[in-house]
C-alpha cells in the first residue's frame, strides 16, 4: 500500500462522476435507461471513496499525500521570473472526510432523485448534471492549488445554474437560475482579485508553498494590512457561494430547483465549499480578516434565522436555516475554532440534506405543494418521513444524542472562549440566540407540516408514504445524524476520533503580531523553515486558548441546551398547545413582523439600489448607443452615400459626358467625312490634286 | 527669233498635265477619262525629254520615255480590259455611276 495509490483513487474517484455526465448527456435522448449508468458511477465513486478515506484515516493519518504535475511552464517571464503551474490532487484528512460526505450524499440524492423526477421529460439529463456536480465538487475537494480550486468553483457555479434553472419553462426558475449565477459572480470577483495577488506576490497557485512563503515572512506588498486585504478578498468567493451576508439573496431563490437538487447543492455540499475554502487558506488568514469573516459569519446566521421565523414555504424556510447553518461555520471560523467549523460542516450537510430530502418527499406526497399552512396532520400518513424529519430537526436545533448538538455546541463553546479571552462577547451571544432562533422555527416548521389536523383535506387524503428509493436515503442520513458516528460519548465530541485524530487545527503561518492575541504561538518564534515543514499535526494554537475551549464547553452547552430548550418550548406553545396566539403576536410587533417576512426587504433594497443603478448604466449606455453610436455610425452611412450619390452624378453627368462627347464628336467628324467619301474615284482624284496643290503652297520655302 | 528654252517645254507640259487631269475627273466616259491618263503619261514623256535635252543626264531621259510609251501601251490594253470587265459587270462605263468603292 503506497501513497500513490491514493491519488490514484483520488483521481479516479474525480473523474468517474465526469465519465457519467458525458455518457448520460450524450445518449440520454437515445437510451431512456441510460440514467442507471450514472447511478452506477455514483455508487462506484461513493464506494472508491469510502475505501480511500478508510486507508488515508486508518494508515496515513498524519500525512498529506500530495500528487501534482506541471500544466503550464510559462519559463523565465521578465516581471515575475520562473513561473510554472502545477495541477495537483491532495489527500488529506479534510479531504478525506469531505470527500465521503460528498459522495455519499450525492449517492443518496441520485438514488432519491430516481423516484422523486420519475416522468420529467428530461430525466437523463437531470441524471447528466448531477454527475456534473459531483465531478466540479469533487475537485474542489481534491486540489492542491488555488487555481483548480477556482476553475472547479466556477464548474461548481455552473452545474449549479443548469440545475436551479431545470424546469426553465417555468419563469421563476429560469430567473433564479440566473441570479444565483450573477450574486455568485460578484463574490468570485473578489475571490479572483485574492487569487491575482496571491498569484502576483508568490508566483505560484499551490497552497503548500504560498503557505510556506508566509511561513518565511513573504507577505503580499510586505504589509500586514494587504494580507488581511487579500484574506478578506478570497473569503468574498466564499461570502458568493455560501450565500453569507450580503449575497445571501440567490439561496432563497434557488429553492425553485428540483427538491433533491436543493438538497445536494444548496443546503449540503455546494455551499458547503465555501465554507470548504476558508478551512483550505485558513493559514494565512490574518487576525483582521479572520475578525471580518467572523462579523460576516454572525450577521448571516442571525438575519436569515429572523426570516426563517415567518415564511410559510418549506423550502424557504429550509433555505434560510441553510444559510444560518453557513454563518454558524464561518462564524466558528473566524473565531478561530476550525475543527469545529469543519465538524459541524460534516454533520450539517447531513441533517440538512435529510431536511431537504424529507421536504421533497412531503412536496411529492403532496404534489407539489409547498406551503405549510396547507400542510397539517402528515404524521400519520408519512411515518417514516416523519421521524427521520423530526430527527434531522432535533439535530439543527442542538438537542443532545444528535450530531448537530454536537457540532453546534462545539461552535458556541468556540464563540464562548472568544468571548473569554478577548472580552467581545458579540459572537456568543448573536450565536445563542441564533440557537433559540433556529429551534423554534424548526419546530414550527415541524409542528405545522406534521402535526395538528390536516387544513387541506383533499390534498392530505391523496398523500403517502414515500416510496422505498426515496426513503432509504432518508434513513441513511437520519443514521447518520445520530451522535454515535461521531464520538461514543453524546456530550464530548472531542472524545471521537474525528474530533481528537482526524481533524486538527492547522499550522498558522500568518506572522505573528497580526493573528488573534490567543492564536500566538507561546513559544518564541521557532526557526522559519521548521515552521513550514510542520504539517497539521501539530496545533499552534496557544496553551491559553486551549485551557479557554476547555472551559468554555459546560457552560456552553448548558446555556445551549437551555435556549434549545427555549426554542422548543415556545414552538410548542405557540403552534402545537395553542397556548399563544402568533397572529396577536405579529399584529402587536407588526413592523418587525413585515421586516422578517419580507426578508429584510434585500431583495427590495437590491432591486432599488445595485440593479436599479445596473439598470441606470445599462440604459445610459443603450441611450449613448442607439443615439450617439448610431447616430455617428448612421451620420457616417449617410454622409457615405451622400458622397456615393455625388460622385455618381459626377459619374453620370461630367465623366459620362465626356465619355459620350468624344463619342459625338467622333461620330460628328465622321458625318463630315462620308461626305468625302463619296466612292468616286474621279472626287479622290480631285482631292488629290487640290491637297497636292495645297502641300506645294505650305512647303513653299522650297 | 525667240529662243525655245526649258520653260517652254515643261510649260507644253502642265499643261497638258492640266488637260489630262481635267480629262479624268470631268469625263464621264471611262474610255476618254483612259485618254487623260494617256495625255498625262505624255506630259510626263515631254518632261523627261526635256530635261534630257537640257540636263547632263546622257540617254536616261529618252530611254526613261521609251519606257513609258511601252509602259501606255501596257497600261492602255490592261485598263481596256478591266473596263470591259466594268462594263460586263455594271453595264455601263459611266464613272459617275460606278461608287461601289465607298461602301
Amino acid at each position: 500500500m503506497t501513497e500513490t495509490v491514493l491519488i490514484q483513487l483520488a483521481g479516479i474517484i474525480l473523474f468517474l462522476p465526469l465519465l457519467g455526465f458525458i455518457v448520460t448527456l450524450l445518449l440520454g435522448k437515445k437510451i431512456k435507461l441510460i440514467y442507471n449508468f450514472e447511478n452506477a458511477i455514483i455508487i462506484i465513486a461513493f464506494s472508491l471513496s469510502v475505501v480511500l478515506a478508510f486507508i488515508k484515516l486508518s494508515y496515513y493519518p498524519q500525512n498529506t499525500v500530495v500528487g501534482e504535475f506541471q500544466w503550464i511552464n510559462l519559463g523565465n517571464l521578465p516581471v515575475l521570473g520562473p513561473v510554472s503551474i502545477d495541477l495537483g490532487i491532495m489527500v488529506d484528512n479534510i479531504a478525506a472526510l469531505m470527500i465521503i460526505v460528498v459522495s455519499l450524499i450525492s449517492m443518496l440524492v441520485h438514488i432519491f432523485s430516481i423516484a422523486y423526477m420519475k416522468g420529467d421529460k428530461r430525466y437523463n439529463r437531470y441524471f447528466a448534471y448531477l454527475g456534473i456536480f459531483t465531478f466540479s465538487m469533487n475537485g474542489i475537494v481534491f486540489t492542491h492549488n488555488i487555481l483548480m480550486m477556482y476553475i472547479f468553483w466556477e464548474l461548481v457555479g455552473l452545474s449549479s445554474y443548469l440545475l436551479i434553472g431545470f424546469w426553465y419553462e417555468k419563469k421563476s426558475a429560469s430567473d433564479a437560475g440566473k441570479k444565483a449565477f450573477i450574486v455568485n459572480r460578484v463574490g468570485d470577483l473578489g475571490m479572483f482579485s485574492g487569487i491575482l495577488i496571491l498569484f502576483y506576490t508568490y508566483h505560484t497557485f499551490t497552497f503548500d508553498k504560498i503557505f510556506q512563503q508566509i511561513g518565511m515572512g513573504h507577505i503580499p506588498f510586505n504589509s500586514e494590512f494587504w494580507l488581511t486585504v487579500t484574506g478578506i478578498l478570497i473569503f468574498c468567493g466564499a461570502i458568493g457561494k455560501s450565500a453569507q451576508f450580503p449575497l445571501h439573496v440567490w439561496l432563497p431563490d434557488a429553492m425553485e430547483g428540483p427538491t433533491p437538487v436543493s438538497a445536494l447543492i444548496h443546503a449540503a455540499t455546494m455551499v458547503a465549499a465555501g465554507v470548504y475554502l476558508v478551512i483550505r487558506v485558513f493559514p494565512i488568514l490574518s487576525g483582521g480578516a479572520l475578525f471580518f469573516i467572523a462579523i460576516i459569519g454572525a450577521l448571516s446566521a442571525f438575519i436569515p434565522a429572523t426570516i426563517a421565523l415567518t415564511q410559510n414555504d418549506i423550502k424557504k424556510v429550509l433555505a434560510y436555516s441553510t444559510i444560518s447553518q453557513l454563518g454558524y461555520m464561518i462564524l466558528s471560523l473566524g473565531v478561530g475554532a476550525y475543527s469545529f467549523a469543519f465538524f459541524h460542516l460534516i454533520t450539517h450537510a447531513f441533517f440538512k440534506a435529510l431536511l431537504f430530502l424529507g421536504s421533497g418527499s412531503v412536496i411529492h406526497a403532496m404534489h407539489h405543494e409547498q406551503d405549510i399552512r396547507k400542510m397539517g396532520g402528515l404524521r400519520k400518513k408519512m411515518p417514516i418521513t416523519y421521524a427521520t424529519f423530526l430527527i434531522a430537526s432535533l439535530a439543527i436545533s442542538g438537542i443532545p444524542l444528535t450530531s448537530g448538538f454536537l457540532s453546534k455546541d462545539g461552535i458556541l463553546a468556540g464563540t464562548f472562549a472568544f468571548g473569554s479571552l478577548t472580552g467581545n462577547w458579540f459572537f456568543a451571544a448573536v450565536g445563542f440566540l441564533v440557537a433559540l432562533l433556529t429551534a423554534f422555527y424548526m419546530f414550527r416548521l415541524v409542528i405545522l407540516t406534521f402535526h395538528g389536523e390536516p387544513r387541506d383535506k383533499e390534498k392530505y387524503d391523496h398523500a403517502h408514504e414515500s416510496p422505498f428509493v426515496m426513503a432509504m436515503p432518508l434513513v441513511v442520513l437520519a443514521a447518520l445524524s445520530i451522535f454515535i458516528w461521531y464520538t461514543p460519548n453524546p456530550f464530548n465530541p472531542e472524545q471521537g476520533p474525528l474530533l481528537s485524530q482526524w481533524i486538527k487545527a492547522p499550522v498558522i503561518y500568518t506572522p505573528q503580531d497580526a493573528r488573534y492575541p490567543f492564536m500566538r504561538s507561546d513559544a518564541a518564534p521557532k526557526e522559519l523553515g521548521q515552521t513550514a515543514q510542520a504539517n497539521n499535526e501539530e496545533v499552534v494554537f496557544s496553551e491559553t486558548y486551549t485551557e479557554a475551549m476547555h472551559n468554555a464547553h459546560v457552560p456552553a452547552m448548558l446555556l445551549s441546551l437551555f435556549v434549545a430548550g427555549l426554542g422548543l418550548l415556545f414552538a410548542f406553545l405557540f403552534y402545537q398547545w395553542k397556548k399563544l396566539n402568533p397572529d396577536k403576536l405579529a399584529e402587536k410587533i407588526k413592523p418587525l413582523y413585515n421586516l422578517s417576512l419580507n426578508k429584510w426587504y434585500f431583495d427590495e433594497i437590491y432591486d432599488a439600489t445595485f440593479v436599479a443603478l445596473t439598470l441606470g448604466i445599462s440604459r445610459l449606455f443603450a441611450w449613448i448607443d442607439a443615439h450617439i453610436i448610431d447616430g455617428i455610425v448612421d451620420g457616417s452611412a449617410s454622409l457615405t452615400r451622400y458622397i456615393s450619390s455625388f460622385s455618381g452624378k459626377f459619374d453620370n453627368v461630367v465623366v459620362d459626358g465626356l465619355v459620350n462627347s468624344t463619342a459625338y464628336f467622333s461620330g460628328f467628324v465622321g458625318l463630315v467625312f462620308r461626305r468625302i467619301q463619296t466612292g468616286k474615284v474621279q472626287t479622290y482624284i480631285v482631292l488629290v490634286v487640290f491637297s497636292l496643290v495645297i502641300i506645294l503652297f505650305l512647303f513653299k520655302s522650297f | 527669233m525667240i529662243h525655245i528654252g526649258l520653260s517652254h517645254f515643261l510649260f507644253v507640259s502642265i499643261v497638258l498635265f492640266s488637260l489630262g487631269i481635267f480629262g479624268i475627273v470631268t469625263r464621264k466616259n471611262a474610255v476618254m477619262v483612259l485618254m487623260g491618263i494617256e495625255l498625262i503619261l505624255n506630259s510626263a514623256n515631254i518632261n523627261f525629254i526635256a530635261f534630257a535635252k537640257f540636263g547632263n543626264f546622257g540617254y536616261q531621259g529618252q530611254i526613261m520615255a521609251l519606257f513609258v510609251i511601252i509602259l501606255a501601251a501596257a497600261e492602255a490594253a490592261v485598263a481596256l480590259a478591266i473596263v470591259l470587265n466594268i462594263y460586263k459587270t455594271f453595264s455601263t462605263v459611266n464613272v459617275d455611276e460606278i461608287d461601289t468603292l465607298k461602301d
